[in-house]
């Protein structure tokens, strides 16, 4: 079993239309809802959390602060989950029925790396 | 704009309900180790509702209201504590995510959620860890809505003693990881006995309690009867044991206004106006007597709703199928061997062939020593002598037995009784 990083870019104007529909809204959080719990009864679960827009990043071996990270709003990571997986392509197949889809642009899967001894 | 006396009552009878449906929910959430925790939520909840309802008036849903406030807080409690791990494991998971915790506390406090967790937290009061009498404090406590104060009052004792009861209770929660779940399958009969024995206790609590507050005494039984019907509408708790109870509670529900008379005082089964008896309660009694008569085991809780509902149909004491009682106390007696059942059975008898053979049967009784401070054995051997016409046997045992009772109303009778010797 192994652990991979989900990283949920994009989606934000579709995700902000959608939160004036409280339904439609209600409903989503309701497929993330049923998403995590079917994760969890899988043992896929590890943790993760959606991102605030705003941050700031440090440059310049930390000697130079930004606000940020002020990239386009399609880029941008919204979201992260950790998984548990066997390998990255029962990771890839978790991550198809993730709901960040219904708005959002794309999930980057990457697995935790072993550094060597 | 409501008058302030009228909000107090509306909200206090609401307040009550709802409460001990907000401790449940929030107590799935939280776990049972942070009870304290969440009557905190609730007693925040109710006290903003105090306030905004003081000048905006009732809600059109205040329920609805009361859960929108008590999510909203949660929510923020949910958010400090997920951090410190403090919260129930069970569903710690999705309170952990903010992309499931919302979801997950709007399905929570929903109409079927509610109700289990209600299931459930009846469940965790009556662990086998927390003695008889505290269980039925913490259900008073956590699901009916009492304040220590009105379950002293019930109890006829001090505040002082139920907040020690309260704190041990809650000590248990804390220290024994109950889970707020229904028991497994193999566990679920024998804990449901537990639950059983305690709302027996409850609904008696009410409905012979020497307290003097009716009010009191009639919540406490409508909210046995209540919990009651509650594991009735769960499959896994809808076993017959659970029906006998149901109607057990109705029958007696059914005669409880009309036991006092106008100025208090206890009126005798031939006394009463049994016109005055609510029939509905009989037939669901009857009705629930029915569904009772499932499966192979017969318990205490058959017969002795087999014993009311031939008190409940008979039209007069004087029809009353003494015979039939009689038959029945013996099955009862068979079952509990408990010197009071023997008691009731030699009342019976006296009813069936004369105050002669219920003062024999008095004096077959086993063990009949443990009845020595029960105020009903020497008012029974005084209304045995009284029929006897021997006054001074009478007037010794009523005596003895006014002695004996705190009940204002039992000593009301007794000295009803005793004025009639002369």
């Amino acid at each position: 079993m192994n652990e991979y990083l989900y990283l949920l870019r994009g989606g934000d104007e579709a995700r902000i239309a959608a939160k004036n529909d409280p339904e439609a809204w209600g409903a989503h959080m309701m497929q993330w809802k049923t998403w995590i719990e079917s994760l969890e009864a899988k043992g896929h679960l590890s943790g993760g959390q959606p991102l605030a827009d705003s941050g700031r990043v440090l440059r310049e071996k930390a000697k130079k602060v930004t606000d940020g990270p002020f990239i386009e709003g399609k880029e941008i990571v919204g979201g992260y989950l950790l998984i548990k997986a066997k390998d990255l392509d029962e990771a890839t197949e978790i991550a198809k029925d993730c709901p960040h889809f219904v708005y959002g642009k794309s999930v980057e899967i990457r697995e935790v790396k072993q550094l060597a001894m | 704009m409501q008058t302030e006396g009228r909000i107090q009552d509306e909200v206090s009878h609401l307040f009550r309900r709802e409460s001990g449906k907000m401790v449940s929910v929030l107590t799935r959430v939280f776990g049972p180790h942070n009870i304290d925790l969440v009557e905190d939520v609730v007693q925040d909840t109710l006290l903003k509702a105090l306030e905004q309802w003081r000048f905006r008036g009732i809600p059109e849903n205040p329920s609805g209201w009361l859960y929108t406030v008590a999510k909203n807080k949660a929510l923020d409690i949910v958010r400090r504590e997920r951090l410190k791990n403090n919260l129930n494991d069970e569903i710690a998971y999705l309170l952990k995510s903010e992309y499931s915790v919302i979801p997950t506390l709007h399905e929570l406090f929903s109409k079927s959620e509610i109700q289990d967790d209600q299931l459930r937290m009846m469940f965790v009061c009556c662990h086998p860890s927390i003695s008889q009498e505290t269980q039925v404090a913490m259900i008073l406590k956590t699901l009916c809505g009492f304040g220590v104060r009105e379950i002293a009052s019930a109890f006829i004792t001090n505040d002082e003693v139920i907040q020690k009861r309260i704190y041990r209770g809650k000590q248990v929660f804390r220290e024994e990881q109950i889970a707020l779940e229904l028991p497994s399958e193999v566990h679920l009969e024998d804990r449901l006995d537990g639950v059983l024995q305690a709302l027996y206790l409850l609904f008696n609590e009410g409905y012979s309690s020497a307290s003097s507050d009716e009010l009191i005494r009639k919540d406490l039984a409508e909210e046995a009867l209540r919990l009651t019907l509650m594991l009735t509408e769960n499959e896994r708790t809808a076993l017959p044991q659970v029906y006998a109870l149901s109607a057990l509670m109705m029958f007696h529900l059914a005669r409880l206004s009309s036991r006092i008379d106008e100025s208090g005082n206890i009126l005798l089964l031939d006394e009463q106006d049994r016109s005055k008896w609510d029939e509905r309660f009989i037939a669901r009694g009857l009705e629930y007597l029915d569904r009772s008569a499932s499966g192979d085991e017969l318990t205490t809780y058959h017969i002795e709703a087999a014993i009311a509902s031939v008190h409940a149909t008979a039209r007069s004491s004087r029809e009353t199928d003494w015979a039939q009682i009689v038959v029945l106390y013996n099955k009862l007696y068979d079952k509990n061997r408990s010197p009071v059942t023997a008691l009731n059975r030699s009342i019976a008898i006296s009813e069936l062939k004369g105050p002669k053979a219920g003062l024999a049967a008095i004096d077959t009784i086993e063990n009949l020593n443990l009845l020595h401070d029960y105020f009903l054995l020497p008012a029974a051997k005084g209304e045995f002598y009284s029929r006897l016409n021997d006054t001074e046997n009478a007037y010794k045992y009523f005596t003895e037995a006014l002695n004996l009772t705190d009940s204002v109303y039992e000593k009301k009778l007794l000295q009803k009784k005793i004025a009639r010797l002369e």
